[in-house]
């Protein structure tokens, strides 16, 4: 009988997982080592900019454990979405981590770098031959879209880890990579049933996230066959339930019970969970059904301009019964000290200010339902332009003008802004937009990623 | 007076990708799991009212392995855009917190 044994080391690489854990992990043989590097959920700014989410010192610390370990039981070490975004900057980052790493601790393998940033004419081309499709809901796309991208990656499955894999790689750090794709890669080259590789892998990506008391992030195995598996988390004072295994399958996913991979839909309709003590959960009847052309998620960032921001508060009550009549009529006014500060070179479409008010909306915006307002508010102002200076100049102007802004009920100058910080601006450079949500259909699920090997 | 926080086992929301807003309300018990799909306090129509889309942009699944609703809808803003306040979505739950339920002894004489 298949029994394939997979080791997830935490739900993101950087964010940590305990030794122990991993040990326990590794005491257990398993047949691969994997831990899920990045994503799109906290924000478009690691895509578009490159630069990772987690520390260097969490990702080396976390990295070095797995690769200790992998290399001690010569299993494949397998990291997936590397620098978060996952972006062709993020896996040069990985890299030199890993081969700091491979020179503190003498270590040797073969490494494959498994690249998912994509090239513009060949998006460009898909998209002419109508071979770019958009998913529910998605921006509108053009080849304008395209060109204006910063980066744009597209989300591999298992094949180019296999790929990498089946060509002598030890270690594979993967762009960006369907999570899920990162745990299933070996169970599925090894013959563990396609249903419960990828249901298992489901549970596995997130790390500890599917047990029933989640005290930090941390190590979790499954026991992959034929028709079903086992998952148990590495640290023993935390336990699964079938409630909790079953509960995973709802996170961050639009539906529960289809999940799609570039090959195929998971479907957990059949699934029936059962503990098999009072940690450990089996888990039968997913099925995997394979699409009939392999499809590659698209993601893309562009920039959306230079930012800085201002908060300050405001608790006088004249203020805030007027609250936005003010705040728009401040914004009204400053148009013109635009004008005359730039000469005429900014425009009113040239520039952006956004407020947020908290303690009224600030979360919910326009789905708030609730219609008080507290006896005091924050103030969050966004101010976006093309240029970084601009930027700079409006933000420094705009602040001094709306402390200042008056309000009728008082005759004399007034300061109607707290402001906790000085300078009361803060200058955040680019911000980027995500623009895409599309699926690509290649002619193979290789040609979109490219691997390079590495003799360590 | 019970809301639908009161009976939850927990109650959240979250990004399902940049452009999708997922809502979990789950369970500890089959029975308190029932009451509430009884109730019809929380359906696809109310969900769509409370939330400001369109009924048929509204994904909902009764998961019972789970002992959980799940609800999936649009965006209202694409998350990193200059009006969305929730990189993670992971605070639009809240008016679901404060739901009124039924009194149970009211849903038992309704069902009579």
């Amino acid at each position: 009988m298949t029994e394939v044994r997979v080791l997830s080391a935490s739900g993101q690489i950087g964010s940590g997982f305990l030794e122990s854990s991993l040990e326990r992990g590794i005491a257990l043989k398993p047949h691969v080592i994997a831990c899920d590097g990045g994503s799109t959920d906290a924000g478009p700014a690691h895509l578009g900019s490159g630069k990772p989410h987690f520390s260097r010192e969490g990702t080396k610390r976390d990295l070095r454990l797995m690769l200790c370990g992998g290399v001690k039981l010569g299993v494949p070490v397998i990291v997936g979405s590397c620098g978060f975004g996952g972006g062709d900057a993020g896996v040069d980052w990985m890299r030199d981590i890993a081969l700091e790493i491979a020179r503190e601790e003498g270590l040797s393998f073969n490494l494959a770098l498994v690249r998912s940033e994509q090239d513009k004419g060949y998006l460009k081309r898909r998209y002419r031959e109508g071979r770019i499709t958009p998913l529910n809901p998605a921006p509108p796309i053009s080849e304008e879209v395209i060109d204006r991208s910063a980066h744009i990656v597209g989300m591999m499955g298992h094949e180019p880890i296999a790929a990498a894999i089946d060509k002598g790689a030890q270690v594979v750090l993967a762009g960006r990579a369907s999570d899920t794709a990162l745990f299933s890669t070996v169970p599925l080259m090894m013959g563990a049933g396609a249903g419960p590789a990828w249901h298992a892998a489901k549970i596995l990506e997130c790390g500890t996230a599917c047990v029933v008391q989640r005290k930090r992030p941390d190590s979790i195995m499954a026991w992959i066959r034929e028709d079903h598996f086992d998952v148990e988390p590495m640290d023993m004072d935390v336990r699964c339930s079938a409630q909790s295994v079953a509960s995973h399958t709802l996170y961050e996913n639009a539906d529960p019970f289809l999940i799609t991979e570039p090959d195929g839909t998971l479907d957990s309709h059949g699934a029936r969970y059962e503990a098999l003590n009072d940690r450990a959960v089996r888990v039968y009847g997913s099925q995997f059904r394979k699409a009939e052309r392999v499809t590659i998620k698209l993601e893309g960032a562009e920039m959306a301009g230079y930012q800085a921001i201002i908060i300050g508060g405001v608790r006088e009550p004249f203020i805030i019964r007027q609250l936005d009549s003010w705040l728009d009529a401040m914004r009204e006014k400053f148009r013109a000290r635009v004008q005359e500060m730039f000469g005429g070179r900014v425009g009113p479409d040239d520039y952006d200010i956004h407020v947020r008010v908290y303690g009224r909306d600030g979360v919910m915006g326009k789905l708030e339902p609730e219609t008080n307002i507290g006896h005091e508010i924050a103030l969050l102002f966004t101010i976006t332009t093309p240029e970084e200076a601009t930027t700079d100049a409006i933000a420094k102007t705009f602040a001094h003008f709306a402390l200042h802004y008056p309000i009728p009920e008082w005759r004399g100058l007034i300061s109607g802004i707290a402001f906790p910080m000085a300078p009361s601006h803060v200058n955040r450079g680019p911000v980027y937009r995500f623009n895409l949500n599309h699926i690509v259909t290649p002619e193979d699920p290789l040609e979109m990623f490219r691997t390079e090997f590495l003799e360590v | 007076m019970t809301t639908l926080g009161d009976l939850a086992r927990l109650i959240r929301s979250k990004n399902a990708g940049p452009f999708t807003l997922t809502f979990d309300v789950m369970f500890d018990d089959d029975a308190t799991y029932q009451r509430v799909l009884k109730s019809r306090v929380l359906t696809k129509a109310r969900f769509a009212q409370m939330y400001k889309v369109l009924e048929e942009d509204v994904l909902f699944f009764e998961h019972d392995a789970a002992k959980a609703i799940k609800i999936s809808i649009p965006r209202p803003y694409p998350q990193g855009a200059r009006e969305d306040g929730d990189a993670y979505g992971g605070q639009q739950h809240a008016p679901l917190v404060a739901l009124e339920m039924p009194d149970e002894r009211a849903d038992e004489a309704g069902s009579c």
